[in-house]
């Protein structure tokens, strides 16, 4: 990784405001992605995985601000360009997927003209080539008979078949960054693994960058180059994803891995972990925001921190690492 | 989209059917005898079971339906006992005041709340927001016959810059050539400007009172339809692939959230036909409602049967044209017929 990194997320802040009260859902994130790098992005529900990449890719909820930070892609900061300008980029030069590709596409819109719709905007293809263009990426995706699903609608596709034609619009333009937001979450195991595959097989054709978040640490591993952990708005720890298994310093990750058995995954497994997520409205949180469910902590936990080199590309936020 | 025309019309048939007995009936289950109305107070028991007769009256009221129904089968609606007239054609010559009327109306509301509402949800919390709040609340609470008493009062008889409220056209003005009867369009069509004006001025109160009260559902149903689809999963896909506003609002959210508008739209016509019998009252407007009213009054059997047969077949046609208008929008409607 000397080369300049696809992607450069320094001290990224990021707070909601609700009825409640203010929420600081993401407090100073860093997160580097090198070229044709795969990171895992991994942490329990609520931990401010999706608003990473919804702030990354500047579609954050009104309600969400950024408060600080930059994200460097291709000698732009993300977070300080117009939304003019930024939107060139969405779809063009960074893409995201989603979770649940049934509500995520458009329902009364046929799946080759949502191809298309990208294409014609960012100039992959002129209006009139796109419905041929559109089915050239169905069959990228490896969608049997894409002449015939390019005029289906999503609800007369599978749930699989519709994270495929979402993978098309996303890779439409050969973006040099893919964020995969829990792009297997609600699908079969069998299709999981597919869907995977497929997303690593483009990804290496392409040489693009990918940040895949998901909960589930061992199909993080198995498709990942490095793992990025993160924790109630924190990131806690950063290795290469063999270093991690092998060991893990944050006691946080150590928990994660101990709630995840071997090779096969598990969907139960984020939840074994004492305590529950801090409250992020309070305004009395510890530096470390773990602490107060960890068994090893001590009274200088309390206290400023920040993510240190432990390792060869191995970085830790804890006083006390393992 | 044949199958949904064939089997929305199958699912009519029912509807008219009973349409067809309830009007029948409740003709007959209106209080006052027509017979003794028209042989006048002085008549002699004779004259009024003559009358009787010659109306069908004496007969038994399956006998009765029998030749209703018949009569129905051959485009037949009896006879005005005060305008001596076929119903069928003096409903025919009336209907076209009622529907460019009740159309106007529609249009303007529905050009004025769907663009409120729109942007409404698309600006959330701003000036036009608030617009839109204001215009939700203060429509309804404004009755149809209110506004358009208040119009008069305001626009002719206190500022006087609108004509007298008295029908279609200025006495002084001749009406243009029947082609389609709305007389907007006729006049259009000999280029009649000064008719085209002059029909214009006597409609815009009437038709203004009627949208004003329609603002107010077509803005509140577009406004939150717009909002819950613009916070769907697919709109956040949309501005992912970094499409252009123009498309993310209106090819991808409108299109969603106007389904819901379509089914408002109905309902607010259906209401507006009804509203008919109140606006043409206090604009003298020369339409089925007020005939069916002045009808009424007279215990005038053939014409209000008529006219509520009319109201119902046009309510089926507006739900058969509803239905088909959500099947051209949305396919999954479509495959369901
Ligand atoms: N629109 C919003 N308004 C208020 N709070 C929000 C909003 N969106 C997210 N949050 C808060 O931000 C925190 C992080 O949410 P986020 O969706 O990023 O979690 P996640 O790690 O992606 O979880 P999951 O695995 O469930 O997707 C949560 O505590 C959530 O309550
Ligand atoms: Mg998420």
């Amino acid at each position: 990784m000397t080369a300049a990194p696809a992607l450069k997320v320094e001290n990224l802040s990021v707070e909601f405001r609700t009825r409640a009260g203010v929420v600081r859902v993401l407090e100073a994130v860093d997160l580097e992605v090198g070229k044709g790098e795969t990171v895992a992005l991994v942490g329990e529900s609520g931990s401010g995985k999706s608003v990473t990449a919804f702030a990354t890719m500047g579609i954050l909820d009104p309600a969400g601000r950024v408060t600080s930070g930059s994200a460097m892609f291709g000698g732009a900061d993300l977070l300080a360009l117009p939304e003019r300008e930024l939107a060139e980029l969405r779809g063009r030069e960074l893409s995201m997927i989603f979770q649940n590709p049934r509500t995520a596409l458009n329902p009364i819109r046929r799946v080759g003209q949502q191809i298309a719709d990208v294409l014609v905007r960012h100039g992959g293809a002129t209006r009139a080539q796109a419905p041929q263009a559109a089915i050239e990426m169905l069959r990228r995706v490896r969608i049997p008979d894409p002449e015939r699903r390019a005029r289906a609608y999503p609800f007369e596709l599978s749930g699989g078949m519709c994270q495929r034609v979402m993978i098309a619009i996303a890779l439409a333009c050969r973006p040099s960054l893919l964020i995969a937001d829990e792009p297997t979450t609600g699908l079969d195991v069998t299709t999981q693994a597919v869907i995977m595959d497929l997303i690593g097989e483009l990804a290496r054709e392409s040489g693009m960058a990918t940040v895949f978040i998901t909960h589930d640490l061992a199909l993080a591993a198995e498709y990942c180059d490095r793992i990025v952990v993160m924790h109630a708005g924190h990131i806690v720890e950063s290795a290469p994803s063999a270093q991690l298994f092998a060991g893990a310093r944050h006691p946080y990750t150590a928990r994660l891995l101990a709630a995840t058995p071997g090779e096969t995954d598990s969907l139960q497994g984020l939840q074994s972990i004492p305590g529950n997520l801090p409250d992020l409205r309070r305004t009395d949180l510890p530096a470390c925001r773990y602490s107060e469910r960890c068994e090893r902590r001590k009274p200088e936990c309390v206290s400023p921190l920040a993510l240190a080199k432990v390792g060869e590309r191995h970085l830790v936020a804890c006083r006390f690492p393992l | 989209m044949l199958n949904l025309l064939l089997s929305r019309l199958a699912t009519a048939i029912p509807s008219v059917l009973g349409v067809i007995v309830v009007t029948f009936l409740l003709t007959r289950l209106l209080p006052g005898d027509p017979a003794a109305y028209f042989a006048g107070l002085a008549a002699t028991p004779q004259a009024v079971a003559e009358i009787r007769a010659k109306l069908g009256l004496d007969k038994s009221l399956p006998e009765q339906f029998l030749v209703y129904v018949q009569d129905l089968l051959s485009g037949n609606l009896g006879t005005s006992l005060t305008t001596g007239q076929p119903v069928t054609a003096d409903i025919l010559t009336r209907l076209p005041a009622s529907a460019e009327l009740t159309l106007l109306a529609l249009f303007l509301a529905a050009a004025i709340a769907i663009p409120l509402g729109v942007l409404a949800a698309v600006k959330q919390g701003s000036w036009i927001d608030h617009l839109c709040r204001i215009v939700t609340t203060a429509g309804v609470s404004l009755p149809v016959f209110f506004t358009g008493l208040l119009f008069a009062y305001v626009f002719y008889y206190l500022l006087q810059i609108a004509p007298a409220p008295t029908g279609r056209l200025d006495a002084f003005l001749t009406p243009p050539p029947h082609r389609t009867g709305f007389y907007l369009i006729d006049s259009l069509l000999v280029r009649n400007t000064e008719a085209f004006w002059g029909a214009l001025a006597q409609l815009a109160l009437p038709a203004a009172s009627m949208a004003i009260f329609s603002l107010a559902p077509l803005a509140r149903m577009t406004r939150g339809s717009m909002l819950s689809v613009l916070g769907g999963d697919f709109i956040r896909t949309a501005r992912a692939s970094g499409l252009a506003p123009r498309t993310v609002i209106f090819t991808y959210a409108f299109r969603n959230a106007v389904l819901p508008v379509i089914t408002v739209l109905g309902m607010v016509f259906s209401f507006l036909l009804g509203a008919n019998v109140l606006v043409e009252t206090v604009f003298a407007w020369p339409g089925i409602g007020l005939y069916a009213v002045n009808a009424l009054l007279t215990s005038d059997y053939a014409p209000v049967q008529g006219f509520v047969l009319t109201m119902a077949v046009l309510y089926i046609t507006l739900n058969l044209a509803i239905d088909l208008l959500y099947g051209l929008v949305d396919p999954r409607v479509r495959l369901d017929a």
